[in-house]
């Protein structure tokens, strides 16, 4: 069984984070546009008023303003949902944050199908695609609220433009306080030499979920949380290829351009092997019960499982 | 400094605009010529800035956001000492400093970073001029703009911004010289009445004719004593202004010089000084 230690959104590590390094550091600044509630900024707010501003609905002012902190020389942190500020602000992201390669790292809220009732305009399944394309720009997505807590403190680390993709819905915490975390470098959470399901975000709870199917049917799977998109950790990725054969990856997210997307580059380079991806068949959400959506749109850990057997026949 | 020695060096940067072009064989000279007066008096009168450090932390802050116009920025950087003249003669080529659009990751010395995509710097200028103000500081934050990039829905996000957030260490500089790339911005899309508009947002607006020292001078003076608000400095210019054969046309917002009409420009600009 995986063993799980709570139930709580993403979102809350997030905030969680920039309290704790607004404390140590009085260079953070974090910015938000209007909706600093639902993205869980609004804790670092309150208590660091002077280092705190909402731009209202404006994401290109809001990005816009974040540059010019980096120039000033802060270190600020910028969040709203996901398809707002990687999409509405993608130019500003793109010519002035990192072609200056500008200390401004994004939150991303509300990512995925989980989003649930408010439907497919808010649902954001393309960020992966559309910001790790970029030069500069590191890309992560943690599973649960105890590693995107890791990823905002760690994050400041590097100089140097960080997107870090969270969610709004309760998910389970599975990883620790002393779970390594680093960025780029993925974690195999359980070894296996038959499949390697790599997966991001979300998806690797499904993914340890089907790891136990699995087994009970003699496959074992290796699994490996891919927490850092990019720099993607391009070893342990040709590592499991030429271990298992065979990989499926696992992403809330469109399958073009993302996690299976990124993954396929680095074996089609070096060590290539049948791939399977799970993830949203490129199409748009919908509303709805956000477990239902996961179930519709193929995202359980049952998908996980069917897409394994398929790539076996393929190895 | 004495408003003849302005002109001189406006006159120089006209020619080294004029020359630097050429040189290239592309680029834009209109709106490098229209906002030669507002850089001059700003960088030789204004602006706290020291070309031996151009990244010295007490420095005031620049932001060309009609980035096409580097030009003018960089021949006003030369002058003042940041680089060598001759490095002017590599714009636009492989491997300069001096990219078609102004480029931080070149490390040229004065630019605090990449612009050119329009409509992007008065939000970066606000965020500056806002952390200036967390961290207490009087640098102050200058944005140069064009007159049809007030086009751009971005602008007027942050001009609310600088308002609200009161960034009276925030001056943006309109080179209002009412052309464009398609035609007269009046014909393409209107963006007048432009001083209705920034005071209606909450700004301090100053009307003056941006290729007279003297107003320009008074201009950035009352900027500095503003108490409260953001200032927006409209400048009437003309584009191409100092070249007879350029001046309010707007095919040459960017269109190649040949030698000949080099030539015929230098010997304009040298006669206005004479």
């Amino acid at each position: 069984m995986v063993e799980v230690f709570g139930n709580k959104a993403t979102r809350f590590g997030f905030g969680e984070g920039l309290v704790e390094l607004g404390k140590e550091n009085p260079k953070i600044f974090v910015l938000g546009a209007d909706t600093v509630s639902s993205v869980a900024i609004n804790s670092f707010g309150k208590m660091f008023p002077d280092r705190f501003l909402n731009v209202g609905i404006a994401e290109t002012n809001l990005v816009g303003m974040a540059a010019g902190l980096a120039i000033a020389g802060f270190i600020p942190f910028v969040s709203t949902y996901g398809v707002f500020v990687s999409g509405r602000a993608w130019e500003q992201i793109r010519t002035t944050v990192c072609y200056s390669n500008l200390n401004v790292k994004i939150g991303g809220s509300h990512s995925g199908l989980m989003v649930g009732p408010d439907g497919a305009t808010h649902q954001a399944l393309e960020e992966i695609a559309i910001m790790r394309c970029l030069p500069k720009m590191k890309v992560i997505v943690p599973c649960d609220l105890v590693e995107t807590r890791k990823a905002v403190i760690s994050s400041v680390c590097c100089d140097g433009p960080v997107y870090i993709r969270y969610g709004r819905e309760n998910t389970p915490i599975f990883t620790k306080d002393n779970t390594p975390f680093e960025i780029g470098k993925a974690n195999i959470l359980i070894d296996g030499k038959d499949v390697a399901i790599i997966a991001c975000g979300t998806m690797v709870y499904e993914a340890l979920m089907a790891a136990e199917i699995l087994e009970k049917k003699g496959i074992k799977a290796k699994v490996i949380n891919v927490h850092t998109i990019k720099p993607m950790d391009e070893k342990i990725v040709i590592a499991a290829a030429k271990e298992c054969g065979a990989i499926v990856t696992a992403e809330e997210h469109q399958i073009y351009g993302g996690l299976g997307s990124a993954v396929s580059e680095v074996l089609v380079k070096n060590f290539a092997v049948p791939v399977e991806m799970v993830g949203v068949g490129d199409k748009f959400g919908e509303s709805g019960e956000p477990i239902n959506l996961m179930i519709k749109y193929g995202l359980k850990d049952i998908n996980i499982v069917d897409a394994v057997l398929k790539v076996l026949k393929r190895k | 400094m004495k408003i003849a020695d302005l002109q001189l060096i406006s006159a120089n940067v006209r020619k080294n605009i004029i020359k630097m072009l050429e040189a290239a064989g592309s680029g834009h000279p209109g709106g490098s010529l229209s906002s030669v007066e507002l850089m001059v008096s700003l960088y030789f009168q204004h602006m706290k800035f020291n070309p031996k450090d151009a990244s010295d932390p007490d420095r005031d802050y620049f932001i060309l956001s009609k980035g096409h116009v580097c030009p003018v920025l960089y021949a006003v950087l030369a002058q003042l000492g940041c680089f060598d003249n001759d490095e002017l003669y590599t714009l636009r080529k492989e491997g300069s400093r001096l990219q078609g659009h102004p480029a931080k990751d070149k490390k040229l010395p004065g630019i605090e970073v990449s612009t050119g995509s329009l409509g992007y710097g008065l939000s970066i200028g606000a965020g500056i001029a806002a952390g200036m103000k967390q961290a207490n500081k009087n640098n102050k934050v200058y944005v140069l703009m064009g007159d049809g990039e007030q086009q751009e829905g971005s602008v007027w996000e942050a001009a609310m911004a600088a308002a609200h957030f009161k960034l009276n260490n925030l001056c943006a500089i309109i080179d209002n010289n009412g052309l464009q790339i398609d035609g007269t911005v009046n014909d393409v899309m209107n963006v007048n009445p432009l001083s209705d508009k920034y005071t209606s947002f909450g700004w301090h607006v100053i009307n003056i004719n941006g290729h007279n020292l003297d107003e320009v001078d008074k201009a950035y003076l009352e900027f500095k004593t503003e108490k409260e608000k953001p200032t927006a400095i409209i400048a009437k210019t003309v584009k191409g202004k100092g070249v007879s054969y350029m001046e309010n046309l707007a095919e040459w917002h960017g269109k190649v010089l040949s030698k000949e009409l080099m030539e015929k420009a230098l010997n304009e600009i040298d006669a206005s000084v004479k």
